[in-house]
């Protein structure tokens, strides 16, 4: 575990520099310790694929204080242990208007549309941190028969709900930006309500399963959640 | 609209907001009697004018902006009582681009995630989570107990800083060369039109990390200034991407993020890396001053 000062309030703990699931767990252990300790010196922690940034108030709290802490519990044994989030499920509609890329990842994967379908959700994917806008998870574990390369322009609008594939990353558009990613589903679940507590249906460290509805189920949970 | 800004969501992907130039919002609500942390207006470029139905007491901090109270000028740095029925101006900035009116009472916003503050990218908070325009009414808290402050005099004039831009080492400062940090710290940079509250976006000679090597995304702290591959340094503000894959040359010290609060577009500024104790230092005492400045 290496320990950088990233800036006058804030200290980045870096465990490794590849994506695994072993350094993903070292990640969310010292994420939820810290979450659970719910210190009002630490302002926000912001988690990435094998490290921890970690804002902290310096009037209130020294960097010597927090990184003793950092490394005394590291060393405590049993600790980063494996994670213990549960499943989520997310119901996708896959292809049709909903899917408009799903024919060009299947002729780049080399598999009929109903194959990248069952393959994309027959996988168990991990949210390894939650960046770059409200809700967006990052998610680890797409098949590499999957993998397809973003887009070269972006769409200027992708829809909230959009499901995609960049290149080995796969995801959910959480609310409605610009994108680049190819889009073979939407859910009609909300990922992100700023009223709702929390906020985002993905945490940290979630687990994320897909699976396939029709267009009328996909009707149907709209309806019930607006 | 905003206030200091949402903690504990950044590891959702949602940034911290708040006012960019959080002294001069601090010591307006301090002067109008309220504290620290009411929601008050954070106005760009141009000062709202606004037309007050009832009687209230407001402060316009920062920027330089010049107000206007009917056909008076607004005194600066301090509390002004505004009667029911009368326009205040608050004008253009003249030295910054950010300043803050603040009203006795607070501004009367729905907290989202424990905040006033506006958050444009994900369309909530602040007023209806958008910039707000021509037309809008804004309610204000009940000021029953509120007391306007007074600053000392000369007291604003404390907190301004001359010289380049003080930034520590960031956490991929060691992926630079001594050629690249020489270029950041000499270099005056213009900032680009296409900068706001989500960063700085810098011009002047490219910068380069010794080896080209993907950066595993990781999380990014206030202030961060990041390198994409043109060589065009980023420097993250309040709306803030919470995490990013380009590597950071360095990061603003919290003592100047307020002076960064007030640089936009056609400005020029100039980096220097000091110590971490040093950077210390400088917000300790920035603090003391703070506490120093009101009369009452």
């Amino acid at each position: 575990m290496k320990i950088v000062r990233a800036s006058d309030s804030s200290l980045l703990i870096v465990f490794g520099d590849e994506i695994s699931i072993h350094l993903h767990h070292r990640v969310m252990a010292i994420f939820h310790a810290l979450q659970s300790m719910n210190d009002v010196r630490i302002r926000n922690l912001h988690p990435g694929y094998a490290s921890l940034l970690i804002d902290y108030d310096p009037l209130q709290m020294s960097y010597t204080e927090l990184s003793s802490w950092l490394k005394a519990i590291e060393n405590m044994p049993g600790f980063a242990s494996g994670d213990q989030h549960g499943m989520i499920e997310v119901p996708v509609c896959y292809g049709g208007e909903f899917g408009p890329d799903l024919p060009d990842v299947a002729s780049h994967t080399r598999m009929s549309p109903e194959e990248v379908v069952r393959i994309h959700s027959a996988e168990t994917y991990v949210v390894y941190f939650i960046g770059f806008s409200p809700g967006f998870g990052y998610f680890g574990g797409l098949p590499p028969c999957l993998h397809t390369p973003r887009l070269a322009t972006p769409r200027t609008s992708v829809p909230a709900g959009a499901v995609g594939i960049a290149g080995s990353q796969t995801g959910i558009y959480p609310i409605s930006s610009a994108g680049g990613w190819r889009l073979i589903g939407r859910t009609p679940l909300r990922m992100f309500d700023p009223d709702a507590s929390p906020p985002t249906r993905l945490q940290p460290g979630a687990l994320v399963k897909f699976s396939s509805i029709d267009r009328q189920t996909y009707d149907e949970i709209a309806q019930r959640a607006s | 609209m905003q206030d200091l800004g949402r903690y504990r969501y950044v590891h959702l992907g949602i940034s911290p907001n708040g006012a960019a130039d959080r002294l001069a919002f601090r010591i307006a609500n301090l002067l109008a009697g309220n504290e620290e942390n009411a929601a008050a207006l954070e106005m760009t470029f141009l000062g709202a004018t606004l037309e007050f139905e009832e009687p209230a007491v407001v402060a316009l901090v920062g920027g330089g902006t010049e107000g206007k109270l009917g056909s008076s000028s607004l005194p600066a740095g301090e509390a002004v009582a505004v009667p029911a029925g009368s326009t205040l101006e608050c004008g253009t900035m003249r030295s910054g681009i950010r300043s803050y009116l603040a009203v006795q009472g607070g501004f009367d916003v729905r907290p989202v995630m424990g905040s006033a503050s506006t958050n444009l990218g994900g369309q909530f908070g602040g007023i209806d989570g958008r910039k707000l325009k021509k037309g809008d009414v804004l309610r204000v808290r009940a000021q029953d107990g509120l007391r306007a402050r007074r600053l000392r005099p000369g007291a604003l004039d404390r907190f301004v800083a001359e010289g380049p831009i003080r930034v520590t080492e960031g956490s991929q400062y060691d992926w630079f060369g001594p050629e690249a940090v020489a270029t950041f710290t000499s270099c005056s940079y213009q900032i680009l039109e296409q900068s706001n509250r989500n960063g700085l976006r810098l011009r002047a000679e490219a910068i380069r990390p010794l080896k080209q090597s993907q950066l595993l995304t990781d999380g990014i702290p206030l202030g961060g200034v990041q390198v994409p591959e043109d060589g065009q340094p980023i420097v993250l503000l309040a709306d803030q991407q919470t995490t990013g894959g380009y590597p950071k040359i360095a990061t603003v010290i919290s003592a100047d993020m307020s002076r960064v609060g007030q640089l936009g577009p056609g400005d020029q500024v100039q980096f220097a890396v000091i110590s971490m104790a040093e950077a210390l230092q400088l917000l300790r005492a920035q603090e003391q001053r703070f506490k120093e400045i009101f009369l009452n």
